[in-house]
């Protein structure tokens, strides 16, 4: 534990910063859903990484348990979205959404 | 009892919901006795209430019932006052409503809007129980606007007829005027006192210096909204158009119960009267020139209720002389033998109207007294008991009146004198065109001339009794009485003997007066008699030249047509303006363009919708940014 | 020695995240994303986070990630025939993340540089934690329990074919 101290704070800050901004420009560079979503799901990892690091800093077990609920909505909306995008391919043959503009007025 | 008298407006408003609900499943029969024992029930509670008060050492009693409106050090309960006032006031509603519920059931029997009628009757009765029992101002207001909504729905009953919608709106529209004041006059009472309860407000007030400017103000803002409700001068046009109501409307609200409400709210606020001595002189005024003033009018009038209301106008102006002149008690007094004998006049009248087939004119009558025998009988004692004839109600009361007028002044007196002169003549001249002489109708009218059922006339028969020996409850000490009524409202206007000063009179003077006002209205009825008895003279028909003066008294004066040019025309004109210039031009266009622009913009800014998901999702990074940037940084 | 940890892992999570993002082949992109899993529950474990870090292990990598390779191959999206959006929109949505990640680090302009002080590391231990979350986190629990079945209903309703529709 004396090791770690040697680590700053605000690297972990920085790291999952960056893993969160990767996934942004994810979601805005890839046209294919699936892929979208899964950096959506690098984004949901990145703020956990961020949780547990000042839940250990702190010396609080709320932290890591919230993890534990982000995991399992994590799991419910990967269910809910996948089943989703089968859905959108199965009617359009596609997951492409610059192909999905059904959305306006 | 005492702790039933919630039971009291309860029952007439569960009348009330009861026939307004399911009146489209009730027959007739059923709607009638529903409201009708709503009435009796009351009726019954108030007896029980007098009794204990009467026999029970304890005068004032209240019964909180919940807490209403609290805001900061402002609260009001819905608490019910008893003490002898409100209990008088209580078995005057209750009685003669009661009675009239039972009259209606023979009166409205083959009119379609039955059960709304019963319950419209029951809702007044609840709202006139409220404004009586409240033991503080808004409850009386309450109670008071609740009535004159009553009021407006029962005057314009038959609302297919323009002319009678007509009425209730004035009505409407002038009571608004005084209650205008009522309500400044609430308002200054709660800034000044820091309450409105009853109890507060006049032990606070017993304090304060006699005519005191702040006092004064709020007499005079109350008795503004005693001068609209009670129809005084200036604002009494509305109550003779009220006649458009169904007759037992005008003996149940336009004669006995409703219109007295300003009466009983100045007896009500006796201490604060009493401390403001210049109010009372105008209170006086206002009471004696309406007495006279309506009088005049009534006797030209044709139409017999028409009659009978500017005859209530002129009594009610004499129970404001009452209160003027400091005489509460006589006040209370008259209006108890004035809601007997005018509630039986008016019902008197309806059973004619009813039995001639709804004609109204006195000059279309005559020779009734063979075909109407029970109405004859009870009218003429309504007719003597108003005109102030010993032994009958109105002897005794209005002669306290007048007593207590001349020791106050004695040309209140004179005027006091003059209306009771000219009151009764114009109702000896409306007893006489009306009963005695030959028929004057139509022969299909004389084909249907009958004697009224039971149920209206059983009332006749209760309220002339009680016209004729209803005064005995007041037999002046000069006369060899106790004057019990007094002694029994003694604890409700004790503070105000205290700090009004009044005059009295020695027996001899009393004895003097008396004899005056009686020899003169013998000699009055014996003319009248003269005049439309033996002579047979009928009024001429509305084509005949008159004299000027007479023109002017059988036009009221043109009252009506004064206040349509000075305060309605201009008004009128000016809405037109504000209406084609500030409405048309100003209001509308801001409204109408203001919705213009948000139509252009949203016809713009939709396109931004283009339906890809890309960029939506973009523009969201982008405003995320954005946010973080502002708040973070 | 752990910190060297920490910057080997902090490295090859960014590396695999980047890879995910600008591979061609969808497949290649899982494959980096579970790499990427991997490294963050080391990261787990050098915050004595081991109960988390198996979860995260078997959640993630285990079910989550399988589900999506599943989907890519049901759907036949294993190609690198994937159409690429225009040049400009790149440069934009790379300026853009850019611009968070530099609103993000600006904001910790000014901020203490504390070393990270594991003040009670047992917290993570699977013992203590499931005291915690079985005695101040019941009710949650419970209601997350909901959620993944209305999760799986949802799941199995929408996937469903709709037969009326069909015929």
């Amino acid at each position: 534990m004396n090791a770690l101290q040697s680590v700053p704070l605000n690297h972990y800050i920085l790291l999952s910063a960056m893993l969160f901004a990767i996934g942004v420009i994810g979601v805005l560079v890839r046209r294919n859903a699936i892929i979208i979503f899964m950096c959506i799901e690098l984004m949901l990892n990145a703020v956990n990484l961020l949780m547990v690091a000042f839940s250990a800093h702190h010396g609080d077990g709320s932290g890591q348990v919230f993890v534990f609920f982000i995991m399992a909505v994590a799991a419910a909306e990967v269910a809910v979205g996948l089943a989703i995008l089968i859905m959108i391919h199965r009617n359009s043959k596609t997951t492409d959404i610059d192909f999905l503009n059904k959305l306006k007025f | 009892m005492k702790e039933l008298v919630w039971l009291v407006p309860l029952f007439p408003l569960i009348g009330f919901l009861i026939i307004g609900l399911f009146k489209n499943n009730f027959s007739k029969k059923l709607a009638g006795t529903i409201a009708s024992g709503a009435i009796l029930a009351s009726f019954t509670v108030s007896l029980g209430i007098f009794i204990e008060l009467l026999s029970g050492a304890e005068k004032t009693f209240t019964y909180t019932l919940f807490d209403w409106i609290t805001s900061g050090d402002f609260s009001v309960a819905i608490a019910f006052l008893v003490d002898p006032l409100s209990s008088i006031m209580l078995l005057i509603i209750t009685g003669v409503g009661f009675l009239i519920h039972l009259y209606s059931i023979g009166y409205m029997h083959d009119d379609e809007g039955y059960a709304k009628f019963f319950s419209y009757l029951n809702l007044f009765v609840f709202f006139m129980l409220l404004l009586v029992l409240g033991n503080n101002y808004l409850l009386m207001f309450a109670g008071w606007e609740g009535v004159g909504l009553a009021s407006y729905l029962l005057i314009g009953f038959w609302f297919k007829n323009q002319s009678y919608n007509d009425a209730a709106k004035k009505a409407f529209i002038v009571n608004r005027i005084g209650d205008l004041g009522f309500v400044l006059g609430i308002i200054l009472i709660f800034i000044t006192f820091g309450s409105i309860n009853y109890a507060d407000v006049f032990g606070s007030a017993m304090s304060h210096p006699s005519n005191e400017p702040v006092i004064v103000l709020i007499t005079l803002l109350l008795f503004v909204g005693a001068m609209g409700k009670s129809a005084q001068i200036p604002l009494y046009t509305w109550l003779p158009d009220a006649m458009a109501g169904p007759t037992p409307v005008s003996a149940l609200i336009h004669a006995a119960t409703m219109v007295t409400a300003g009466v009983y709210m100045i007896a009500r606020s006796n201490v604060l009267y009493s401390l403001s001595p210049t109010t009372l002189t105008i209170v006086a005024i206002v009471g004696a020139v309406t007495a006279v003033f309506a009088a005049t009018i009534g006797i030209l009038q044709n139409d017999i209720k028409k009659v009978l209301a500017y005859s209530t106008v002129s009594q009610l102006g004499y129970m404001f002389l009452a209160m003027g002149v400091g005489a509460f008690t006589g006040g209370i007094f008259h209006l108890a033998t004035h809601a007997f004998f005018k509630a039986l006049l008016f019902l008197g009248a309806g059973s004619v109207i009813h039995a001639m087939g709804g004609e109204q004119d006195i000059r279309k009558m005559g020779g009734l007294k063979k075909y109407l025998p029970i109405t004859y009988m009870t009218f003429l004692i309504g007719t003597i008991a108003i005109s102030g004839i010993p032994p009958f109600s109105g002897f005794f009361s209005k002669d306290e009146i007048l007593a207590h007028a001349f020791a106050a002044n004695p040309l209140l007196w004179i005027l006091g004198i003059a209306g009771s002169i000219m009151t009764a003549f114009y109702m000896f001249r409306l007893f006489y065109l009306t009963f005695s002489g030959t028929f004057r109708g139509t022969e299909h009218q004389k084909h249907h001339l009958h004697e009224s059922p039971s149920t209206m006339t059983i009332p006749l028969i209760v309220l002339a009794v009680l016209a004729a020996l209803a005064g005995f409850i007041g037999v002046p000490e000069v006369l060899g009485g106790s004057h019990l009524l007094e002694h029994f409202l003694d604890p409700v206007f004790e503070d105000s003997k205290l700090i009004l000063f009044t005059n009295h009179l020695s027996h001899s003077t009393e004895y003097m007066l008396m004899g005056t006002a009686v020899g003169i209205l013998i000699l009055v009825i014996l003319f009248a008699r003269n005049k439309y008895f033996t002579n047979n003279e009928i009024p001429k028909s509305d084509e005949d030249k008159k004299s000027v003066f007479a023109n002017l008294v059988y036009n009221k004066y043109y009252v009506d047509e004064i206040y349509d040019a000075i305060i309605v025309k201009p008004l009128d004109f000016l809405s037109g303006v504000f209406f084609k210039f500030f409405e048309l031009k100003g209001i509308d266009s801001i409204v109408n363009s203001t919705g213009k622009l948000v139509i252009g913009l949203s016809d713009t800014f939709r396109r931004l919708q283009t339906g890809h998901v890309g960029f939506y999702i973009f523009m969201m990074v982008i405003s995320i940014v954005a946010i973080l940037f502002f708040n973070l940084i | 020695m752990t910190q060297y940890a920490f910057y080997f892992l902090a490295f090859v999570s960014i590396l695999c995240a980047l890879m995910v993002v600008f591979s061609k082949n969808p497949i290649h992109s899982v494959l980096y994303l579970v790499l990427t899993f991997f490294s963050i529950a080391g990261q787990y474990l050098l915050l004595n986070a081991q109960f988390l870090a198996v979860v995260h292990i078997v959640v993630y990598s285990g079910a989550i990630m399988v589900l999506f390779l599943f989907v890519l191959m049901l759907l036949n999206l294993n190609t690198e025939a994937e159409p690429q959006k225009s040049t400009w929109l790149k440069f934009a949505a790379v300026i853009s993340g850019g611009l968070l990640l530099i609103t993000f680090v600006a904001s910790l302009k000014g901020s203490e540089n504390m070393a990270l002080v594991q003040k009670n590391p047992e917290i993570g231990l699977t013992a203590n934690l499931g005291k915690i979350l079985f005695n101040e986190f019941a009710l949650p629990f419970e209601i997350s329990s909901i959620l993944l079945l209305s999760a799986m209903v949802g799941a199995v309703m929408l996937s469903q074919k709709e037969k009326e529709a069909k015929q």
